[in-house]
């Protein structure tokens, strides 16, 4: 540092601050903490969150902000490691005092932070699908939950493909509870289980698992694997011939693995999301644009890019209308049940019983040089299950996580 | 299923698990056994070759050379580290714990920010064999052959070459070695070399079979230090024969019980090794030898 301090200057800078934010002062900034992984294991499929994020915020605030107030956002990087997310969430909470915060990729790291979002009675968005089941009125999930994913799959490949079902998840809750819905629906369709095996996060070798599959002969494999590291099973499962059609709630949509890998490692592989970058509607096509412009070098704009994207606009939303970033204003807003967005993925609306988010899926297959069709698409599928179950947050609100064999008290 | 293909299922699980505990142990036993330096950045040698591996590959060079290119990149990284920090550190063994960590931690964030987030593989090569009813990938039985192959070079390398009768001079007494006119410093760079690229080689053997991002040294590292702590220090008495029995171990509970059990496995035999035998079996097998 070679300058010295100079009185007057450091004046002059004061004096020019005042005059520039003096209209603004009435103005505060809303602020949006926003916790993702941008480094560890989830990155690759997660960055892409933040700049989703970004680009809202942007065209936000270009359009004069939310209710005239910019946006501000407080953006720490959660590394993929859920301690990350429970120290951060009490400092954007506490230190930074956000308005409302967009937090979480596993669910994992949802669950380590959602005691905290509680404790201060904080606002956070889910933007990620997920196994379902979060019944809590701190929380507005964006992403898609079994119901939307899994009773549209698991029938279509049934029907498609024949009644013997292999599951292999990753072994953490996100994974198990998954794996139940898969289980329940395929029973319910009058299939059968032939093998189901949980892998701990972070296995990259699968040989055995093959093998396994093999030997069970099963019509098709329904993979929940997450993170990197097991990410390696396609390449393996391809390079020994296994030759199975895959379903999946969690690949293309996240991890852009059939970008990522030789093809045709991932061929035959059906996915159900709400959005990817290869949906062809002039709503994707805007959106894709958008984001291109602004990062050119973007690898994959994901479903949870999309998702990202709409919270921010149903935010903007909620607050506007509710004249206020109060929680209970904006959930008085929600409660209504007419808080839509017409976005990339289509027309999305919140569910006031659950605060979950009701999609368009779109069923993407991934064909041998790893392009994109789409074999069949499901409209405004509602997000129905917590609410049938006995959720319903516009009356109480329980903080807790449901599963089928699990349901809330009656 | 008929004996034979049910014999060759088993034979290739366990060759599979064994090639994976050697291929990823050999760098870490050679530099702990021969240096006595624990290097925590190991993972990472793994990830510069399995990189390097793919970018060479992808330029079109055919996968055994690019294969080579990422063990010699990872030696040449090992040089350097070598000589910018582990020299500096022989006889403080829990600071390069740490040094090493951090090296890691560097490399990691380091190959994040400047290649992004994921990289794109290569595929596996060479197709699928069928035995029975159930089809192989052919790589998986060369990494098991390039498993075996290691082990008796690295066999000859030290036991005989003009290189290995120093080297394990100097490991026994560096003192005498030293009055012996041997430069023990040369003979410390150099295999803190050796361990990089073989560390290096692994990465690259295993790249066309795995998704590259940069954490992915860290899928090794488990198995290469449980390997390590149940073989000890010599990696021909320790390393080969632990990776024997936890490939046993790790393909017997898999087979019967699943990944979370071949995991849980592993660890077990640690504990046990650990607490009956602290010097691992090249303490036991050299202590009844003498």
């Amino acid at each position: 540092m070679t300058s010295t301090f100079r009185p007057t200057r450091l004046l002059a800078t004061a004096a020019i601050a005042a005059i520039v934010a003096g209209p603004a002062l009435a103005q505060d900034p809303i602020k949006i903490g926003v916790l993702e992984d941008q480094s560890g294991d989830f990155a690759a499929a997660t960055t892409v969150k933040v700049h989703a994020i970004e680009l809202a915020a942007d065209e936000i605030n270009e359009a004069g902000g939310i209710d005239g107030r910019p946006i501000e956002l407080v953006v720490y990087d959660t590394q993929s490691d859920n301690r990350r997310y429970q120290e951060f969430m009490r400092r954007v909470l506490q230190r930074d005092q956000v308005d409302v915060v967009f937090a979480g990729f596993s669910s994992a790291s949802r669950e380590a932070y959602r005691p905290i979002v509680n404790q201060f009675d904080g606002l956070a968005f889910y933007n990620n699908q997920y196994e379902g089941g979060v019944c809590d009125a701190n929380m507005i999930v964006t992403g898609a939950v079994p119901e939307q994913q899994f009773s549209t799959l698991i029938p279509w490949m049934m029907e498609t493909y024949g009644p013997k079902v292999y599951t292999i998840a990753a072994d953490y809750n996100f994974g198990q509870i998954s794996a139940e819905w898969v289980r329940n629906i395929v029973a319910e369709n009058g299939g059968e289980m032939v093998g189901e095996e949980f892998i701990p996060l972070g296995v990259s070798q699968f040989s055995q698992t093959i093998q396994n599959i093999q030997e069970a002969n099963p019509d098709f494999v329904v993979t929940l694997l997450v993170g990197a590291a097991q990410a390696s099973y396609y390449e393996q499962a391809a390079s020994a011939n296994l030759g199975k059609p895959m379903a999946s709630s969690v690949n293309v949509g996240q991890g852009y693995e059939h970008k990522r890998f030789t093809p045709p490692s991932l061929a035959n592989m059906y996915v159900t999301t709400n959005y990817i970058e290869e949906v062809d509607t002039p709503a994707s096509k805007e959106f894709l644009d958008k984001f291109h412009a602004k990062f050119p070098d973007e690898p994959y704009v994901n479903q949870e890019a999309a998702n990202s994207y709409i919270a921010m606009y149903l935010y903007k939303q909620m607050v506007e209308r509710a004249g206020s970033t109060d929680h209970d204003a904006i959930r008085a807003e929600l409660a209504k049940g007419d808080v839509c967005f017409d976005g990339p993925s289509g027309n999305v609306c919140l569910d006031p019983k659950s605060q979950h988010m009701s999609h368009t899926i779109y069923l993407a297959k991934v064909e041998d040089d790893h392009s994109i069709s789409f074999p069949t698409v499901w409209e405004d599928i509602d997000p129905y299950w917590l609410g049938e179950a006995g959720c319903d947050l516009t009356q109480n609100d329980p903080s807790a996580q449901y599963t089928p064999s699990n349901p809330p008290a009656q | 299923m008929d004996f034979f293909s049910t014999a060759f299922a088993i034979i290739y699980q366990f060759g599979d698990a064994f090639a994976f505990l050697v291929l990823s142990a050999a760098g870490l036993a050679v530099i702990f056994g021969m240096m006595g330096v624990i290097n925590l950045a190991h993972g990472e040698f793994i990830m510069c070759g399995a990189y390097v591996t793919v970018a060479v590959a992808r330029m079109g060079v055919p996968l055994p050379l690019a294969i080579v290119a990422g063990s010699i990149a990872a030696g040449l990284v090992g040089l350097v580290i070598e000589r910018l920090v582990i020299r500096h550190l022989y006889h403080r063994p829990l600071d390069s714990i740490v040094a090493t960590w951090g090296i890691s931690l560097i490399a990691t964030q380091g190959v994040l920010i400047v290649l992004g987030s994921t990289m794109q593989g290569i595929g596996t090569p060479l197709g699928s064999v069928q035995v029975g009813a159930l089809s192989y990938s052919t790589y998986r039985i060369v990494l098991m052959a390039a498993a075996v192959l290691i082990l008796l070079v690295l066999w000859l390398l030290f036991y005989r070459t003009r290189y290995g009768v120093i080297a394990r001079a100097t490991i026994a007494a560096p003192q005498m070695a030293r009055a012996l006119g041997v430069d023990t410093r040369r003979v410390y760079a150099l295999t803190f070399a050796l361990g990089a690229a073989l560390a290096g080689l692994a990465g690259g053997l295993y790249a066309p079979t795995m998704t590259l991002v940069p954490t992915m040294g860290a899928t090794f590292i488990v198995e290469s230090f449980v390997t390590v702590v149940v073989g000890g220090a010599d990696i021909f008495l320790g390393a080969a024969p632990a990776a024997a029995i936890l490939g046993v171990i790790r393909a017997g509970l898999t087979a019967w019980q699943g990944q979370f059990f071949g995991q849980i496995g592993l660890l077990v035999a640690v504990i046990l090794v650990i607490r009956v035998l602290p010097n691992g079996l090249s303490g036991l097998i050299l202590g009844n030898r003498r």
